[in-house]
């Protein structure tokens, strides 16, 4: 999959460059307006990630233009503004997200596939791996063929981990996306650890043929066994 | 008491002083004008009476009191050449007041064939006691006249003069700092008050400005705070994926990360105060109270878990508010949080609703809290490394942008009772 990065900080364009490259994809980056509207005219993109102020010009701009080339398809807003005016401009006019600046690599990995699936899979939203099948519409897990019986946050912790299997994901940024915003400040999220613990029986007792690995003092890790 | 009657009460003490000396002095200048008057009218009858007996000594046998105002009597002649006029106070029976009523009384000697003789000439003086009461009422009336035009004057003139002064003392009453842009003062030709109207102008317009760019500077401040904190904690994140780290290299990683995701909550914090102070959420819509704690409960049953707590709701009532649905919601998970996270273990979180009132009791802690500070900022127990202090400020930051009331109160437990007026 080719992407590109429109992020005028070097150093965040770095990271998350550095950090997409780890899911094997493509990544092409652009630092200002005139670049990443060069780039737009000369070449095709599945996902577009998009930084709204740019030193040159406004990412809104770039996608009223990619919205006139009929291009406005895959593109994820990223932006340090969260005023609801903003994002509802920029769903507007086409973005299929919009992310507010600072978030997690986990979820933008994640923002970026489901855009993705949507787009890419006849609108059938599933994930495969290893021994697993996830129908993420449908909200039903299967292990070889078999039915696994989730709870609504252990469904949503597997799938998160499985967007993003092999990476590292931050506990926070687990129980921000399981337990929603208002968890934060919460002491040390130990309390996902009863979930994960339950998840991991589960998926043991059903054969599954990946595993929950936590990583000692920052997060989980879903590997193939 | 107020400028108008402060000014009253010392005046009327005032005029009343300088009334009654005025009133004394005029009372004996009258006196005496009215004795004189009196004493030239006897003169002037003892020189008729003189004159008569020249021409008619047999007066000198008929005068009495009885019958005439005048009254002869022979004197030795010793006494006749000492003698000197005199006038003086007496009382004399009147026969229409069948009483004895105050008289002004001449006693002179004068010289007939050698012989000499006392005259005493008299005159009424009734009239007198009737001028000296008329005039006491007179000076009472006056000066209750005096005092109620000074009551009217003080009232419409004084107040019409100090409109300006009590229109401004009622607009700074009324001032909020988060909430009004300046003040406005009304026009007056008075100088004292347009000095005043300018100086509290420019102090307000002074405070105003700090304040805006106190608020403009956090929100910057935890705006550009917002990139670098991001990509720190995704290098980090980077990092700590790296093959080959040991377990003591990761958990120091996991703690900058951890210390690293505090500073970003405290951002995120700051930000959201001084979004709501600066009323950046907008989309009001009706929500249900009873909806929200009750999904926010089972988004807290892990945690509370965790810190053995249990929760229990008790509805009364259905409360539905006009409101921003995520202010409401961070109105209501941060007081949850709050209760849960400074409970003991073992302990219990109440919350009860009903139709206008949301009260959120915990068992944590045996002492009452300060329920002056609880709600200020970076108020925070010192044994929660985690918790930033900042929870109850922005409770408190909601409930004022939306008029609701709060407040803490201790009985055997913390309560926090939160009202939708």
């Amino acid at each position: 999959m080719k992407l590109l990065l429109v992020e005028d900080e070097a150093d965040l364009q770095e990271v998350i460059r550095q950090s997409l490259e780890k899911e094997n994809y493509l990544v092409e980056t652009a630092d200002s307006y005139a670049l990443a509207l060069d780039k737009i005219v000369s070449y095709e993109y599945d996902c577009i990630l998009l930084d709204i102020m740019l030193p040159d010009g406004s990412g809104l701009d770039l996608l009223a233009e990619l919205k006139q080339m009929n291009k406005s398809d895959n593109v994820i807003i990223i932006s340090a503004k969260d005023a609801l005016e903003d994002k509802v401009k920029g769903l507007d006019m086409g973005a299929d997200d919009y992310l507010v600046k600072p978030f997690h690599i986990a979820e933008l990995n994640a923002r970026i596939k489901s855009v993705w699936r949507r787009k890419s899979l006849n609108g059938k939203n599933t994930m495969e791996y290893a021994n697993m099948r996830m129908d993420l519409d449908e909200r039903q897990v299967w292990i070889e063929g078999n039915e696994l019986l989730l709870n609504r946050k252990e469904f949503d912790i597997l799938s998160y981990l499985s967007v993003n299997k092999n990476r590292l994901v931050n506990k926070t940024a687990l129980a921000e996306q399981v337990w929603g915003d208002y968890m934060d400040g919460a002491d040390d999220y130990e309390f996902i650890y009863s979930q994960i613990k339950n998840l991991r029986r589960k998926l043991k007792e059903n054969n599954a043929g990946i595993e929950i690995q936590a990583v000692y003092g920052i997060g989980y890790k879903l590997v193939t066994l | 008491m107020n400028l108008l009657n402060y000014t009253l009460k010392y005046l009327s003490l005032a005029l009343l002083l300088v009334i009654s000396i005025w009133a004394i002095l005029f009372y004996f200048n009258m006196i005496d004008e009215v004795q004189d008057s009196l004493d030239d009218g006897l003169e002037n009858s003892k020189m008729l009476v003189i004159q008569r007996v020249e021409t008619d000594p047999g007066i000198i046998q008929r005068s009495g009191f009885s019958e005439h105002n005048y009254e002869i009597k022979e004197i030795g002649e010793q006494s006749g050449l000492k003698f000197k006029d005199r006038y003086r106070d007496t009382m004399m029976y009147t026969l229409n007041e069948e009483d004895l009523e105050p008289f002004r009384m001449l006693t002179t000697v004068f010289n007939k064939d050698n012989k000499y003789y006392e005259m005493k000439v008299v005159a009424s003086t009734v009239e007198e006691d009737d001028l000296v009461r008329s005039l006491l009422y007179s000076l009472i009336w006056l000066y209750a006249a005096i005092l109620v035009s000074f009551l009217l004057i003080n009232n419409l003139l004084l107040r019409k003069i100090w409109t300006p002064f009590y229109q401004l003392l009622r607009r700074l009453k009324a001032f909020r700092l988060d909430k009004d842009q300046g003040i406005e003062t009304t026009k007056t030709g008075v100088k004292e008050f347009k000095e005043l109207n300018e100086a509290v102008s420019g102090l307000v317009e002074q405070s105003v400005n700090t304040y805006g760019s106190q608020k403009q500077f956090i929100e910057n401040a935890a705006h550009e705070l917002q990139t670098p904190l991001a990509i720190s904690l995704n290098r980090l994140e980077l990092l700590a994926e790296n093959e080959g780290l040991t377990d003591h290299h990761l958990e120091s990683i996991g703690q900058v990360i951890g210390t690293l995701q505090r500073l970003t909550r405290l951002n995120k914090s700051l930000l959201l105060l001084s979004k709501i102070e600066n009323k950046q959420y907008g989309e009001i819509t009706r929500l249900s109270i009873n909806a929200i704690v009750k999904n926010l409960i089972s988004e807290y049953e892990d945690f509370a878990e965790m810190k053995s707590v249990r929760i229990h709701l008790e509805e009364e009532g259905a409360a539905e508010l006009a409101m921003n649905k995520d202010l409401a919601a961070v109105l209501i998970s941060n007081l949850l949080k709050n209760a849960i996270t400074h409970n003991v273990s073992g302990g219990l979180v109440k919350v009860f609703i009903n139709g206008n009132s949301l009260v959120v009791s915990n068992t944590g802690g045996a002492n009452a809290l300060n329920q002056e500070k609880i709600f200020k900022r970076f108020q925070k127990d010192s044994r929660e490394q985690s918790s930033i202090g900042l929870g109850l400020a922005i409770v408190k930051a909601i409930v004022d942008l939306y008029g609701f009331n709060i407040r803490y109160f201790y009985t055997d437990q913390h309560h926090i009772q939160l009202n939708f007026k």
